[in-house]
């Protein structure tokens, strides 16, 4: 995994609560195989007009001209409610998103972001609310994202701190590798196993 | 000091507890299905490493199987590619796969529980959100993203912090005809589609423990649906009853030190919960959603709600939005919604007892004409039962179609998918847009509703004669 220390961007708001991760990848981009190429699938439904995704719908941010190349996703409350489809962040990586900025995030995909590098940041609706009303009133708009410093900083230079959990960050300041280091526990996964009751077995 | 279950369960499991790290917690049976796990098991082809506890690991394919012919000519070549993929690697890493021609092939939430490999106080991961249907006997189960399924394959252990705690309580007896998804869409509709965010949940009361485990299995599978981690609920003899027996279920001496542990697992009379709800079941009329989140949700004699109610800025802007998609005005009497399309199946409603529900109200009836109905059972086990008890013969009566089991058209992942406009009674647990298919709507409610609905060609009362 890369590592994830800081990242300035711009910033495109996607300003509805509840976006569950049927919207973010709806199922029909679910059966590949691969971890890779489902980008250009994000929003389907809200970002073209047609199934083929050959006509893009002009009204959804993502499509507008000064939104293009953003790599900061600002939106609202329960952020990636629904499934656990890890295609979820995915798409949302592949897309060029480095950081996700709401209020509040359902728990699966908050862990599956934090797995591949991409930073979830809890700010609270009312830091959410002015973010993005700097963001639509400046055009070119960037956002820094500070995971040392724990700061969010807006196009204005309105300094939000935020939280993470001390594992969650650590591990994406280093790109570590969740499974090499547990790895290095087995020992511990040994004597544990040996201390099942039979049942459990 | 007094512990919640949850609590109880999670103690068990710590493997690694070091300061300032996620714990590393213990899992003791991983079911595996064919769309997140490609990426997870060619993780640890690319790294080198082998399945740590390949016996411990449960595989079926259900996603993106046909509902109407077991072969993989009925499979587009994307969904042929991930099943036989599925094929493959549980071959390499000596998993056991119930695959599309086995008998005990079905969606992995129901098979999982009737084959006994779901036991009280175990942890069980499985790369679907709605695993926390096996919290109803008492584990702690929840669904994980794929790069924590090939950590699970590698280590048998996943690294987590511990959740908060909520306890949910179902005071009194709910009214004939009222079902475990009345129950659970009247909870998530009090507290909201993100009130459980960040707390595993635990559904306890008199109407809780009254239920079955069909309808516990019901309540729990929407727990994810509230924002809960999980939803456990204390397992007591009827768990026990309905495990006893079971082709993975402990036996003999096993068994019996089992059922002495499972005893253990309920909540400490002077535990403290960070939060609590209440609920009177007589309170609770038949529910159905309206909108296109499962908090959206209202009894059946109620009106679809007025934006201009809402509490705040945002509930405002969620209902506008979702009235838009459903193409519903505020004001309108739920019974006169008329529907074209029903659904019932998924891993929330696809048991035998649901199956049972649902035929009571076709049983000599008709579906309405302009109606498509469709039946899909849980499991090869459940539609063999069903086909015992003739509850296949009162469908195909009716006019319900009677396919073969998978998840179908709850994420509409294979052909049985809406087309847009359509408006669905389903008994399944996501009414987001689209998710039956692009433009479609969804109206959640119990497989009693669904069926009665599914005759009338409208939600109806089913308290009330119709």
């Amino acid at each position: 995994m890369q590592p994830f220390i800081a990242h300035t961007g711009l910033a495109v708001i996607i300003d509805s609560a509840n976006i569950d991760t049927d919207q973010i990848i709806p199922k029909q981009f679910l059966s590949k195989v691969t971890r890779d190429g489902f980008g250009i699938h994000l929003f389907h439904d809200w970002r073209y007009l047609d199934d083929a995704g050959d006509q893009p719908n002009p009204d959804f941010s993502l499509n507008k001209p000064r939104y293009k190349g953003a790599s900061v996703l600002v939106s609202q409350e329960n952020f990636g409610c629904g499934s656990s489809r890890e295609h979820a962040p995915w798409a949302l990586a592949d897309f060029g998103f480095k950081a996700i900025i709401a209020p509040s995030f359902a728990d699966i995909f908050y862990g599956n972001s934090i797995n591949n590098g991409l930073l979830p940041v809890k700010l609270t609706a009312a830091e959410v609310d002015q973010l993005i009303a700097e963001i639509e009133a400046q055009p070119g708009a960037e956002v820094n994202v500070d995971l040392q410093a724990l700061t969010v900083t807006s196009p204005s230079g309105a300094v939000f701190s935020f939280q993470i959990a001390g594992s969650a960050r650590h591990n994406l300041l280093n790109g570590l590798d969740a499974i090499g280091l547990t790895l290095a526990q087995s020992e511990a996964i040994t004597t544990y196993e040996a201390s099942l009751p039979a049942w459990r077995v | 000091m007094a512990k919640t279950l949850y609590e109880k369960v999670w103690d068990d499991h710590i493997v690694v507890a070091t300061e300032g790290e996620a714990p590393i917690i213990y899992v003791d049976r991983h079911l595996v299905h064919e769309v997140t796990s490609p990426q997870a098991f060619s993780g640890l082809q690319v790294a080198g490493r082998k399945m740590r506890a390949p016996e411990k690991t449960f595989a079926t394919m259900d996603h993106n199987t046909s509902t109407t012919s077991a072969s993989l000519d009925a499979l587009s070549i994307m969904a042929r590619t991930q099943v036989q993929t599925l094929e493959r690697n549980c071959k390499e890493f000596g998993v056991r796969l119930y695959d599309i021609h086995h008998k005990n092939q079905g969606i992995v939430h129901v098979i999982g529980p009737e084959l006994g490999i779901t036991l009280p106080g175990t942890v069980i991961v499985c790369g679907d959100s709605h695993t926390a249907t096996h919290g109803a006997f008492g584990a702690l189960a929840f669904g994980i993203g794929t790069s924590e399924v090939e950590h699970v394959m590698a280590t048998q252990t996943l690294r987590q912090l511990k959740a908060k705690t909520m306890k949910i309580e179902v005071r009194g007896h709910a009214a004939d005809g009222i079902t475990a998804k009345d129950i659970v869409l009247a909870i998530i509709g009090k507290i909201g589609m993100d009130g459980g965010t960040g707390y595993v949940v635990e559904f306890c009361g008199a109407a809780i423990e009254s239920l079955t485990m069909e309808g516990r299995m019901t309540v729990c599978n929407m727990a994810i649906e509230m924002g809960a981690k999980a939803g456990m609920i204390a397992p007591d003899a009827t768990t026990a009853e309905y495990l006893k027996g079971r082709e993975f279920s402990p036996k003999g001496d096993n068994w019996d030190q089992a059922v002495a542990a499972w005893e253990e697992l309920k909540t400490d009379t002077d535990a403290v919960f960070d939060a609590t709800v209440t609920l009177e079941a007589a309170n609770i009329a038949p529910q159905l959603t309206w909108g296109t989140n499962p908090g959206q949700v209202v009894a059946i004699d109620q009106l679809v709600p007025n934006p201009i109610d809402a509490s705040n800025p945002t509930v405002r802007s969620s209902i506008e939005k979702a009235l838009a998609y459903v193409d519903l005005s505020a004001g309108t009497l739920m019974t006169d919604v008329d529907i074209n399309k029903v659904f019932i199946g998924s891993c929330t409603n696809s048991r035998i007892e649901d199956l049972r529900a649902a035929a009571v109200h076709a049983k000599g009836r008709q579906v309405a004409q302009g109606v498509t109905a469709i039946v899909v059972p849980g499991s090869g086990l459940v539609k063999e039962q069903a086909e015992a008890e003739g509850l296949d013969k009162i469908f195909l009566d009716a006019g319900f179609e009677w396919r073969l089991p998978g998840c179908s058209m709850c994420l509409a992942m294979n052909d049985d998918k809406l087309e847009a406009g359509d408006r669905c009674a389903s008994t399944s647990n996501r009414n987001f847009e689209g998710r039956q298919g692009r433009g479609s709507r969804t109206h959640l409610v119990s497989p009693a509703m669904a069926a009665a609905a599914a005759i009338a060609g409208h939600f109806v009362d089913i308290r009330k004669p119709y």
